[in-house]
């Protein structure tokens, strides 16, 4: 069994935490991180300014590589979290599509609702929305954190 | 030569050469096309328009008398800015940041917004844009959150927050210097339309950014890593500047001098990396493409195209006409970008009443937001030339200025006309 834990900023321990509970032990685990393209470059050129002008970045580390350690950062934190065996791989790109094209041979991909609790259908977030009406292997939603119990179920009218 | 524009044919012509030497200088800036410096263009555009007649050799002086002090301010504000980035200024505001934000990312995006808006505020759209943006992407990273409502709200308040002091934006200067208004009017003017532009810019990027910014169960409770001190000699130093401009109407010195005194206070206090890196930072080019692209407006307004403005925008102070203003000028800030359009347009209002003024810098600084360049002809542009790297998410950008430049536009002109009314 291949099994994919896609691992983001906010919702990695849960997801993280579910692999090794749940994986059997044969399972071949992939930890990805995508790092957005589409925000490491307007943080490169972030807008207009004057006439769509560009000074030369300031001296120090680039955008990328800043990005590019903090991906390898927070893999090599899942990693020692997950306590098993386990490929790490760092994407960069559009996020819903590396996702889905990294999860193509994958049997079970792992992701986190990084949405607001018990909201539909904002419990999961745009990106995670995306890549679970897609995907083509089973999915495996993790809560982030325990949404509470039924008490707080916010009951529409034709439920209550 | 006179004998000449007096004659309608040749005024034709004038005409004609005068807005194509416009387009000339705007294509080239929009192109940035390495082998066609825009500033070359603007010096070449400037020299035709002379040597047709399009306009007269008093005509360019005035330009350059007019435009001169405010491109000396600017250069003086764009070293003043690099000296703080060199003290370490920008840096340490990220740590305050990583710290004040205890792992917490929508704690940070509200640190982010004081921090892009005074920044944006005190030392211009530029330093926000280039010194603070990186910072703000790294300081995310490392939370860790996901950067994009703090990269976005840095994108964003470099235009929106640039409304309240005359330094915040070249604009701002541009019409400062037209409209004779002192510098602390201008800031108690501004105020209250600043503080709806950023109210709205907080409402509308931390509901779209919602799911970006939820906390990890795992944050970093403080922040690991270097924590330089803030520079005190630097922000004495600002701090010190923005003084005599407060001053500057009842010294009766102009508040050019105080921004030259800060410069020269910093670089002595910061020696920069190298002679050239100095140059570099006050961006000579640019301000040649202005002093160029100044004249080429005056002719331009010389031939027509005043009084076209003039008869399209209504005069006065009543809240519909400053509607109006603001409104024209955004949409003039996203057809011919909002840098010629102040140049167009406060030839026009200045005449008028500082109320105009002002209503049009709302306008023209946060109507770029809408488009991602600042000028739809430039995303046009840019998707026809460089598809292949555009890799900045339109749509997203597109549906971000449409939440919020309109709504910006209507209530900080709002704000404006009820601050005239009680100031």
């Amino acid at each position: 069994m291949r099994a994919l834990v896609w691992i983001t900023e906010s919702s990695w321990p849960a997801c993280v935490d579910r692999a090794r509970e749940l994986l059997p032990a044969d399972a071949e685990i992939t930890l990805l991180h995508v790092a957005s393209s589409e925000v490491e470059a307007l943080a490169e050129h972030p807008g207009p300014g004057r006439l769509g002008r560009h000074r030369p970045p300031p001296p120090g580390p680039s955008v990328r590589e800043i990005s590019d350690e903090e991906a390898a950062a927070l893999l090599h934190e899942a990693a020692r979290r997950l306590a098993r065996p386990a490929e790490t791989v760092a994407h960069r790109g559009r996020v819903e599509r590396e996702v889905l094209e990294a999860a193509a041979d994958a049997d079970l991909l792992i992701l986190g609702r990084d949405g607001e609790p018990r909201r539909e259908p904002k419990s999961i977030g745009h990106e995670a929305r995306f890549v679970v009406d897609h995907v083509g292997c089973e999915v495996l939603l993790v809560w982030p954190e325990p949404p509470g119990g039924l008490e707080s179920v916010r009951w529409p009218p034709h439920l209550r | 030569m006179i004998g000449r524009d007096a004659d309608p044919g040749f005024r034709r012509v004038n005409e004609a050469i005068a807005l194509v030497a416009l387009a000339a200088c705007l294509v080239t800036a929009v192109a940035r096309r390495r082998e066609v410096p825009d500033w070359a263009v603007a010096i070449v555009a400037a020299a035709v328009v002379l040597a047709t007649g399009a306009i007269g050799i008093d005509g360019v002086g005035h330009a350059l008398a007019r435009l001169g002090p405010t491109l000396g301010f600017l250069a003086a504000l764009l070293v003043l800015a690099d000296g703080c980035r060199r003290a370490g200024l920008f840096e340490a505001l990220g740590a305050e940041m990583a710290i004040g934000a205890r792992g917490r990312p929508r704690r940070l995006l509200a640190l982010v917004f004081a921090a892009a808006a005074v920044t944006t505020a005190v030392l211009s759209l530029d330093a926000t844009v280039v010194l603070l943006t990186p910072i703000v992407f790294a300081t995310a990273a490392r939370l860790p959150a996901r950067p994009r409502p703090h990269v976005y709200a840095c994108t964003h308040l470099a235009n929106s927050a640039s409304l309240l002091l005359p330094v915040s934006n070249l604009t701002n200067l541009l019409a400062f210097a037209a409209c004779g208004i002192a510098f602390t009017r201008f800031a108690v003017l501004m105020a209250l339309p600043w503080a709806v532009a950023l109210a709205i810019e907080w409402i509308v990027l931390s509901r779209v950014f919602a799911d970006d910014l939820r906390p990890s169960p795992e944050a970093r409770e403080h922040a690991d890593g270097p924590h330089p001190e803030l520079p005190r000699l630097a922000l004495a130093i600002v701090a010190l500047t923005l003084g005599g401009f407060a001053v500057s109407s009842v010294a009766g010195i102009a508040p050019v001098w105080f921004a030259t005194a800060g410069a020269v206070a910093i670089t002595i206090a910061r020696p920069p990396e190298s002679l050239p890196s100095l140059v570099v930072a006050a961006e000579p080019t640019f301000l040649v493409f202005v002093a160029g692209l100044g004249i080429v407006v005056a002719a331009a307004g010389a031939h027509g195209l005043s009084s076209v403005v003039r008869s399209a925008l209504p005069s006065g102070t009543s809240l519909p006409a400053l509607l109006a203003v603001a409104g024209i000028s955004a949409v003039l800030a996203n057809l011919v970008n909002n840098l010629p359009a102040t140049l167009i347009v406060v030839a026009v209002v200045s005449a008028s009443a500082p109320g105009a003024v002002l209503a049009m810098l709302i306008g023209v600084n946060v109507g770029p937001n809408l488009t991602y360049v600042g000028s739809l002809a430039t995303l046009l542009w840019r998707r026809i030339i460089h598809a292949h790297d555009e890799q900045v998410d339109t749509a997203r950008f597109l549906k971000l200025g449409a939440l919020t430049v309109p709504a910006t536009v209507l209530a900080s002109t709002v704000a404006l006309w009820l601050a005239l009314r009680v100031i």
